[in-house]
C-alpha cells in the first residue's frame, strides 16, 4: 500500500505541471492587451502608445515567453500570483479569504450531501418500491430537474421574504449557512442517493445476505455487512463529488452573495481581471488534482485489487 | 419419528400472482436424508427456503410446517432467527458468494457462534480447528483469517460443513452444494457430507440435479417437477423401478451417460452403494 | 429496434419524447410561431399579467413573455443540442480510434483525456470565458472543449468491450478493413450506450448553460433566453415573484421530460432492466436508478 501511495502522488506532480502551463497559455491566449485593462482600471485618461510599452515592461510582458512562465510559476509556488489589475491588491490577498469561505461551505455542503445520501439510499432500498421509496424518488426527480438558483430562489422566497427566519446573503452568522448549504444539499444528495440505493438493492439479492439469516444473524448485523459493501462504489462517487461541488458553488454564491471564489471569479472575469482568473483556475485546479489524488489512494485503501493498477 | 413435517406448502409471486408451488406434503424422518431432485426451475430451492422462511419478501407462502412438532409458520420473525443455524442450518450452492467478500470469513462464523452459544474467542478458534481438520482442511486458523475470494469453491464448501459441524442443527438443508464444483472438489465434498451424515446423525434434505451424488447419500427421493411433486419414495428403488415417467427420464438421460462414460474410462468411476 | 417499441408503448416515455420534439420544432420555427416580437420593449405595459395579446403576460420591460420563452428555445435547447453532437462527435472519434486500435494511439489519447479530465470542468469553463469574453459562443465553446474528453472516454470503453467480440475477429480474419468492421459491426452495437450517455448529458448542458446565463455570462441581452429570463426575474423577484414561474417552469418541464426519456431510453436498451420492467407491470421510468446522470455535473 505505501508504494502504491508513493507512485500515485508522483502521478500528480507532472500533472499539475502541466495544469499550470496550460493556464499561464491560456491567458497569453486573452485578445486583450493586460496593459490596456490595467491602464483602463486605473482611470488613466488618455492612453499612449509609450505608456502601453512601459506599462507592458513594468508587468514583465516583453520577456520571452517560457521566461515569464518560469518565473510566474516561481513565484505562484511562494503564493505571490501578482497584483489585480483592477485593486492593485495582491491577488492572494482577495484570493485567500475568499477561498476559505468557499471551502467553509463545500466542506459542510458535502458532509450534508454524504449523510443525506447514504440515509435516504438505505431508506429507500429496505423499503423498496412502497410509498416512502417513491415519493423520495419522486421528489428528487423534481428537485434535480430544476435549477440549483431557481431552487434557492425559492427558498429564499419562502425562507426569507414570507416567514422572515433566515438572512438572505452574506456571511454573518450560522444561520447564513442554513440556506445555501440546504440548496447544495438538496440538488446532490437527490442525484447521489440514488447510487447508494442502487447498490444497496443489489447487494439485497446476494448469497451473503441469505446466507447470513440462514445462519440466525440479528437484520442489524447484516445491514452492516450490505452497508460495506454497498458503500464501496458510493466512495469513489462521494470523493468525485467533492471537486463538483466546490465548482458549483459559484451560482449559489452569487445568488446568496456569499464572499467566496464563486462571487470573486465572476467579478473577474466581467471587469477581465487576469491575474484573479489566472489564480483562482490554478488554484482550484490543483485542489482537483489533490482531491482525485487522494480519493484514488482511499479508494485502493479500500479494495484491495486496485492496488496493482500502477 | 418426523423431525419436519411439510403439509400443503403453496408458494406464489406476490406481485404476479403466478403459482410456483401449488402443493407440496412431504415429511423428513430422524436421522435421515431426504433428497429433492429435478431441473432447474422446479422449485427446490424455494421449498427449501420456505422451509427457513427466507424468500424474497414478494414471494409468499402458506401452509404448516412443524419442526419438531413447533409450528414454524406462525412463529415471529426472532423465534425463527433462532431456529435458523441451531435448529435448521443451510448450506449454499456459492460457496464464494455465501461470504461477505469485504470480510474475513473468521468473522461470520465467530458471529454465528457467538449469537447461539456465546462462546469466548479461543473456544470458537478451538471448535472450528477440529470441525475443519475433520474435513481436511489445513491450516484452519489460516483459512479463518482468509477473505473468500483467496479460497476455493471447495473449501469454502467445506468450511460451511465444518461449521454445520459445530453448530449440530436438528436439520441440515443443503441447496445443491456441488453444482458450482469441479469434478474432484464434487468428490471430495461429497465424501464430507457422507461422514457428515454418519458421524453427526442428523437429519438432512439434499437438493441436487446430480443423480449420482444422490443415490450415494439419500435414504428417500422427492422428484419435483415445475413444482410438484411427482414422484416420491426410497432411493434404491426409485432409481431402478421409477413409477412417473419423468422420474424415469431424468434416470435414463443420467444412466447413458454415466454408461457412456464408464465404457471410455473403462472401470467404476463411482462408488454407488 | 424492436426494444424501441417499448419505448413508445410506455406512455410516459412517449409523452416525454412529445414535450421535446414539439420544444425543438417550436425553436426552430419560432418566427412563425411566436405571436410577438421576443424584444419590443412596451414600457407601459410592464408586468401586465395574462390577456389575449400576451398569452404568458409582460416582463419588467414590457415585453411579451411567450415569445421570448419561444425564442429562448434557440439558444437554450438547440444550441446546446448543437454543441453536445459537436462534442459527441469529437469524442466518438476518438473513442472509436482509441477503442478500436488500441496500443500506442489509445495510451497516448487517454493520456490527454486524462489531463482534460483532471481539471474541473466548472472553473475552466469560467477561465475559457474569463479569456474570451462572455457570450453565447464562447460558453458553448467551453463546454465542447471540456466535455469531448468524458464522451471519448465512455465511448472508448464500449468500443473496447464490443471490439473484442467474436464476430469481430472474424471479420479482421476474413480481412474486412477496418472502418466497415467499425461501420457495421461496432457502431450498431455501441449507439445505445452513445445514446443513453448523450441524453443525460443534454439536460445538464441546459442546466448549466442555464446557470452561466444566470450568472450573466451567458447571453447577452436583449436576446432572449432561459436563464437570463429567471436571471432577469430574480431582480424582482420579491416584488414580483410570478415573473419567474414561466421560464421556471418551462425549464423544469423539459428537463423532466429530458430525464424521463433518459431513463425509458436506458431501460428500453438495457435487456436486463427491461425484464424486471416488464415483471412488475408498471411503465419500468422509475424501475432502476440511472447512474450516468450525476457523472456529467
Amino acid at each position: 500500500m505505501g508504494g502504491y501511495i508513493i507512485r500515485r502522488s508522483l502521478l500528480a506532480i507532472p500533472l499539475l505541471l502541466i495544469i499550470s502551463f496550460l493556464t499561464f497559455v491560456l491567458n497569453a491566449l486573452s485578445p486583450m492587451d493586460p496593459a490596456e485593462v490595467v491602464l483602463h482600471a486605473q482611470g488613466v485618461p488618455r492612453i499612449t502608445d509609450d505608456l502601453l510599452a512601459e506599462t507592458r515592461a513594468a508587468l514583465g510582458m516583453d520577456q520571452p515567453f517560457f521566461i515569464r512562465y518560469l518565473n510566474w510559476l516561481l513565484s505562484c509556488l511562494q503564493l505571490d500570483f501578482g497584483n489585480s489589475y483592477v485593486t492593485g491588491k495582491p491577488v492572494w490577498s482577495m484570493l485567500g479569504p475568499a477561498f476559505l469561505n468557499t471551502l467553509k461551505l463545500t466542506v459542510i455542503s458535502v458532509v450534508a450531501v454524504i449523510v443525506l445520501s447514504i440515509g435516504l439510499g438505505i431508506i429507500c432500498a429496505l423499503t423498496e418500491g412502497r410509498l416512502v421509496d417513491k415519493s423520495i424518488r419522486g421528489a428528487a426527480f423534481f428537485l434535480t430537474s430544476m435549477p440549483s438558483y431557481l431552487l434557492a430562489a425559492l427558498l429564499v422566497w419562502y425562507f426569507s421574504v414570507k416567514l422572515d427566519w433566515l438572512p438572505t446573503n452574506g456571511l454573518e452568522s450560522i444561520q447564513s449557512y442554513i440556506l445555501p448549504v440546504s440548496v447544495i444539499t438538496i440538488s446532490y444528495a437527490g442525484i447521489y442517493f440514488r447510487i447508494v440505493r442502487s447498490a444497496m438493492l443489489n447487494h439485497l439479492n446476494e448469497d451473503y445476505v441469505l446466507y447470513g439469516r440462514a445462519c440466525g444473524l440479528p437484520e442489524g448485523r447484516i445491514t452492516i455487512r450490505l452497508l460495506r459493501n454497498s458503500l464501496q462504489v458510493a466512495v469513489s462517487v462521494f470523493f468525485m463529488a467533492i471537486p463538483i461541488i466546490l465548482g458549483s458553488t459559484v451560482v449559489i454564491e452569487n445568488l446568496f452573495a456569499w464572499p467566496g471564489l464563486g462571487m470573486l471569479s465572476v467579478k473577474s472575469i466581467l471587469s477581465r481581471d487576469f491575474p484573479i482568473i489566472q489564480a483562482y483556475v490554478l488554484v482550484l485546479a490543483a485542489a482537483f488534482v489533490v482531491v482525485n489524488t487522494f480519493s484514488d489512494m482511499i479508494n485502493a485503501l479500500i479494495n484491495p485489487k486496485l492496488r496493482e493498477d500502477f | 419419528m418426523s423431525i419436519l413435517q411439510v403439509s400443503n406448502l403453496r408458494i406464489w409471486d406476490g406481485i404476479t400472482g403466478e403459482v410456483l408451488v401449488p402443493n407440496s406434503s412431504f415429511e423428513l424422518k430422524r436421522e435421515s436424508c431426504l433428497a429433492i431432485v429435478g431441473e432447474s426451475g422446479s422449485g427446490k430451492s424455494l421449498t427449501c427456503r420456505a422451509i427457513m422462511k427466507l424468500n424474497k419478501k414478494t414471494i409468499r407462502q402458506s401452509g404448516d410446517i412443524l419442526l419438531n412438532g413447533v409450528g414454524l409458520s406462525q412463529l415471529a420473525e426472532d423465534e425463527m432467527r433462532r431456529r435458523r443455524g441451531k435448529q435448521l442450518y443451510m448450506i449454499l450452492q456459492n460457496g464464494m458468494r455465501a461470504f461477505d467478500p469485504t470480510s474475513a470469513i473468521g468473522v461470520h462464523i465467530r458471529d454465528t457462534l457467538v449469537r447461539h452459544y456465546g462462546w469466548n474467542r479461543s473456544e470458537i478458534v478451538e471448535k472450528m480447528k477440529l470441525a475443519m481438520q475433520s474435513v481436511r482442511l489445513q491450516d484452519p486458523v489460516e483459512i479463518m483469517n482468509k477473505y473468500p475470494h483467496q479460497l476455493s469453491g471447495g473449501m469454502l464448501q467445506r468450511v460451511m460443513i465444518s461449521l454445520a459441524i459445530v453448530l449440530e442443527p436438528d436439520i441440515i438443508i443443503a441447496d445443491e452444494p456441488t453444482s458450482a464444483l469441479d469434478t474432484v472438489s464434487k468428490y471430495e465434498v461429497m465424501e464430507q457430507f457422507v461422514k457428515l451424515r454418519e458421524k453427526m446423525g442428523c437429519a438432512m434434505i439434499f437438493v441436487s440435479h446430480d443423480l449420482g451424488a444422490v443415490r450415494q447419500l439419500a435414504d428417500e427421493v422427492l422428484v419435483m417437477r415445475n413444482g410438484s411433486i411427482v414422484e416420491r419414495g426410497t432411493a434404491s428403488v426409485l432409481f431402478s423401478e421409477a413409477k412417473h415417467e419423468y422420474t424415469r427420464f431424468l434416470v435414463s438421460s443420467h444412466t447413458e451417460l454415466n454408461e457412456h462414460f464408464k465404457r471410455v474410462i473403462g472401470g467404476p468411476a463411482y462408488v454407488s452403494r | 429496434m424492436k426494444r424501441l417499441h417499448y419505448l413508445f408503448k410506455d406512455r410516459l416515455a412517449f409523452l416525454s419524447l412529445f414535450i421535446i420534439t414539439s420544444t425543438l420544432l417550436a425553436g426552430i420555427f419560432a418566427p412563425w410561431i411566436a405571436p410577438n416580437d421576443p424584444e419590443e420593449v412596451h414600457m407601459e405595459l410592464r408586468f401586465a399579467s395574462v390577456s389575449w395579446d400576451y398569452l404568458l403576460g409582460n416582463d419588467h420591460l414590457g415585453r411579451c413573455v411567450l415569445s421570448r420563452l419561444i425564442y429562448g428555445i434557440r439558444p437554450s435547447v438547440l444550441w446546446v443540442l448543437v454543441t453536445l453532437a459537436i462534442s459527441v462527435g469529437i469524442g466518438a472519434i476518438i473513442g472509436f480510434i482509441s477503442g478500436y486500435f488500441k496500443g500506442k494511439m489509445d495510451a497516448f489519447l487517454m493520456r490527454v483525456c486524462d489531463i482534460m479530465l483532471s481539471f474541473p470542468g466548472y472553473v475552466m469553463t469560467l477561465a475559457i470565458i474569463g479569456v474570451l469574453g462572455v457570450g453565447l459562443e464562447n460558453i458553448l465553446l467551453a463546454f465542447v472543449l471540456m466535455k469531448w474528453a468524458w464522451f471519448a472516454r465512455i465511448i472508448r470503453t464500449s468500443v473496447m468491450q464490443y471490439s473484442d467480440a467474436e464476430y469481430v475477429k472474424f471479420s479482421k480474419a476474413l480481412g474486412a478493413g477496418s472502418f466497415s468492421i467499425m461501420r457495421k459491426h461496432i457502431v450498431p452495437v455501441s449507439l445505445p450506450d452513445i445514446a443513453v450517455t448523450s441524453s443525460s448529458a443534454f439536460s445538464s448542458m441546459i442546466l448549466q448553460l442555464s446557470g452561466f446565463s444566470f450568472l450573466g455570462l451567458g447571453v447577452q441581452a436583449p436576446h432572449a433566453e432561459w436563464g437570463m429570463m429567471l436571471n432577469e426575474a430574480r431582480q424582482v423577484m420579491f416584488s414580483r415573484p410570478e415573473i419567474m414561474l414561466a421560464p421556471g417552469i418551462t425549464t423544469i418541464l423539459f428537463v423532466s421530460a429530458v430525464n424521463f426519456f433518459t431513463d425509458a431510453l436506458q431501460v428500453a436498451l438495457d435487456p436486463k432492466l427491461m425484464s424486471i420492467a416488464k415483471k412488475k407491470h408498471r411503465k419500468g421510468i422509475f424501475q432502476k436508478a440511472n447512474l450516468s446522470r450525476k457523472e456529467v455535473a
